[in-house]
């Protein structure tokens, strides 16, 4: 069979979710949020609730996710997104409501918010970017930067004696009554995207159970940041991201 | 079952990460010798072991490839 | 004839909320408020109007809950006192940059720091003159009695849907905390979802295959995106310059002295008046009821008639600066003030009438 006839609507198996906008993304070449905007946009397709869903972006690179998905949006001040989705979850008690984080925003200046949100039992479902850097500003430390690990803020490396150290706030909340469903996921390979994509999903549906809050960490990458080529990034967080931050579900209620 | 596929890949909005060639088990993706109107050199179909199981699709954080797959 | 009930005027706000049909209540301690959330929370208008009442972490959760809630085009609202409303301050700076409407209650407290917990009038600067960053106002209601913390809730909602503005309630710990005889007005229902999609089309609740995705921001990195946003605010200000404006006056209209004061202090300058006004001194009183809008085209001919004009307020001198602006060299215009929760008498205010005006 050619290549040409094979190219026909009815072959085909994967596209652009019709829930992304046209917009070209203005991430890095190879940036995690890319994908991680695509698997939100297809769970919100596949579970037919673009009509009631909320999404709530941060400060950050993410800054812009509402050119992106075509939802209705709230655009955060810097760490404050889970006040913004408990209100509006609260107020609209029949919608989906989520916030998209990364980990300067919700580890560092979001830590109250975030952790009361938890704490309530907020239903709502938190997206949570961890590369490890601040993106946007221009590649400087964040909680969750790794020990020894070099960023404009930390030039020689991250020392806990002078900056502390990485904060593992995903199990922090897992430990918490109000929260449901605590994943940790990835996005390097397909084989995680699926996964990643399937917690993304797990979390949407336990946020219409009113069985508390569902967290999603997507340990990501920041290429540009941390000044390696998209796929040396993605060997990079397998190699060290991974070790103190490991993939898989960490608490799941309805299990 | 065997399935043969194929990828058409929006090479204006490419931004050659490679992240799609790293995925791909039939390592059947390269990167062009030219490149786009952005100055990127983007994904291309090199070889035709495709059998369209999206991996490349699915990690591509651009979305900018479509995948086609015929039972054969 | 309408029920008249004896509250405070902390409770008076958190019954109007009830009554007028407020979808959600965010708020956090703080005195001398706290009797507002307290009463909700005792009244349970989940029960009965579904209102949300929700007990935050901190100011700063409280008023970026208001700011959701604002988005989904709800009428949302907070109270706070003075170190609260500093915290708010970032929160209130995006909902004016994302132009939403609510009402924020501030029931002052003497400052700066954690000062005192005594009544106060010193966030008059932080309320009218911005408080947060960037180019923008807030409409500010100041009232003075149980009655008008129970009117001015409705008021505000009204002005801030109008506007797609924040509304800032400014009181202070007296007229928080006394009790008064308050006339409840008809319930009014809250609005559902259809009713709040015709005044609040903008609203983040859901976007329906069809219509434009709505978003909610006050983000704008091109210079003249942002330049022509400020301007767009600039107009809205103006109009609300032109229309909104609200005052009283007392004995002015043949005032030849004439006091300035809002709130409380209004109430003590119009016994003032009445003493000097035994002793034969035409002295006259106006009550800025709108401190942003301020009433500065009735204070310029004013200042066009009387002698001199006093501000009188529980602060260091605050609305004398938008006074003496409104006066601009017609009039001398005096000040005189207590701070750190003492108040005056209108004895007192008449002794530094006196003074300021060399009169025995």
């Amino acid at each position: 069979m050619e290549i040409s006839d094979m190219i026909k609507p009815e072959n085909l198996v994967y596209g652009k979710p019709a829930l992304l906008t046209d917009n070209v993304m203005h991430y890095c070449p190879g940036c995690s949020h890319g994908t991680v905007h695509k698997l939100i946009a297809e769970v919100i397709e596949d579970m037919g609730i673009q009509d009631k869903t909320i999404g709530i972006s941060p400060v950050g690179c993410s800054v812009f996710a509402y050119n992106y998905i075509d939802i209705d949006w709230q655009e955060a001040a810097h760490g404050r997104a889970p006040a913004l989705a408990t209100a509006t979850k609260r107020l609209c008690p029949d919608k989906y409501v989520f916030t998209y984080q990364g980990d300067g925003d919700l580890a560092s200046i979001g830590t109250a918010e975030i952790i009361h949100a938890c704490s309530r039992g907020e239903n709502i479902v938190v997206i949570f970017i961890n590369n490890g850097i601040y993106g946007m500003t221009g590649g400087q430390m964040a909680p969750t930067t790794l020990l020894g690990m070099k960023t404009s803020t930390t030039p020689y490396g991250r020392d806990a004696k002078l900056n502390g150290f990485p904060l593992k706030i995903t199990e922090m909340l897992a430990a918490l009554d109000g929260t449901a469903y605590i994943s940790r996921q990835s996005v390097h390979t397909a084989a995680a995207a699926r996964k990643a994509k399937n917690a993304i999903r797990k979390g949407f549906e336990y946020s219409s159970k009113g069985v508390g809050l569902s967290f999603i960490e997507i340990v990501s990458t920041c290429n540009s940041g941390w000044k390696l080529s998209p796929v040396e990034a993605n060997k990079w967080m397998v190699e060290h991201m991974f070790a103190k931050y490991p993939v898989g579900d960490i608490k799941d209620v309805l299990k | 079952m065997a399935f043969k596929g194929t990828i058409v890949i929006d090479k204006q909005r490419c931004k050659g990460c490679s992240v799609c060639i790293e995925n791909c088990p039939n390592k059947c993706i390269s990167l062009s010798k030219g490149v786009n109107s952005k100055g990127y050199r983007y994904a291309e179909l090199s070889s035709d072991g495709c059998i369209g199981c999206a991996s490349c699709a699915i990690v591509c954080p651009d979305s900018v490839i479509s995948v086609y797959r015929v039972k054969i | 004839m309408a029920e008249k009930i004896l509250m405070k005027g902390n409770e008076a706000i958190a019954i109007s909320a009830i009554r007028n049909g407020v979808d959600g209540y965010f708020g956090y301690p703080i005195t001398p408020q706290s009797e507002v959330m307290e009463t909700l929370m005792k009244e349970k208008p989940w029960e009965t109007t579904g209102m949300v009442v929700l007990q935050a972490e901190s100011e700063l959760s409280s008023i970026n809950m208001v700011y959701g809630g604002a988005s989904c085009g709800k009428k949302v609202m907070t109270s706070s006192s003075s170190p609260g409303i500093s915290l708010m301050c970032e929160g209130i700076s995006y909902i004016a940059g994302a132009e939403l409407p609510c009402v924020i209650v501030d029931v002052m407290r003497g400052g700066p720091g954690l000062g005192t917990i005594q009544p106060s009038q010193s966030d008059y600067s932080q309320a009218v003159k911005g408080g947060g960053h960037g180019d923008y106002h807030c409409i500010v209601i100041a009232p003075a009695s149980a009655q008008d913390m129970y009117d001015f809730v409705d008021w505000g909602f009204e002005l801030a849907f109008k506007y797609r503005n924040p509304v800032i309630i400014l009181a202070d710990g007296i007229i928080g905390q006394l009790m008064e005889k308050v006339e409840l007005h008809p319930m009014k229902p809250r609005r559902t979802e259809e009713e709040v999609l015709r005044d609040a089309p903008w609203a983040t609740l859901g976007k329906p295959a069809g219509r434009e995705r709505n978003v909610i921001t006050s983000l704008s990195l091109d210079a003249n995106t942002q330049e022509n946003f400020n301007r767009k605010l600039k107009a809205k200000y103006d109009d609300i310059r032109e229309n909104e404006v609200k005052f009283s006056e007392y004995l002015t209209e043949d005032a030849e002295y004439l006091f300035v004061a809002f709130g409380c202090s209004s109430r003590i300058c119009e016994a003032a008046v009445d003493i000097l006004r035994e002793e034969g001194i035409k002295a006259g009183l106006i009550r800025p009821i709108t401190l942003f809008p301020f009433p500065e085209k009735e204070i310029s001919r004013l200042a066009g008639q009387v002698k001199s004009i006093m501000s009188i307020e529980l602060n260091l001198g605050q609305m004398v600066e938008d006074v003496r602006l409104a006066a601009n060299g017609q009039c001398p215009v005096g000040f005189y003030g207590r701070q750190g929760g003492n108040i005056y008498t209108p004895e007192e205010i008449v002794e530094e009438f006196r003074k300021f005006n060399n009169l025995k």
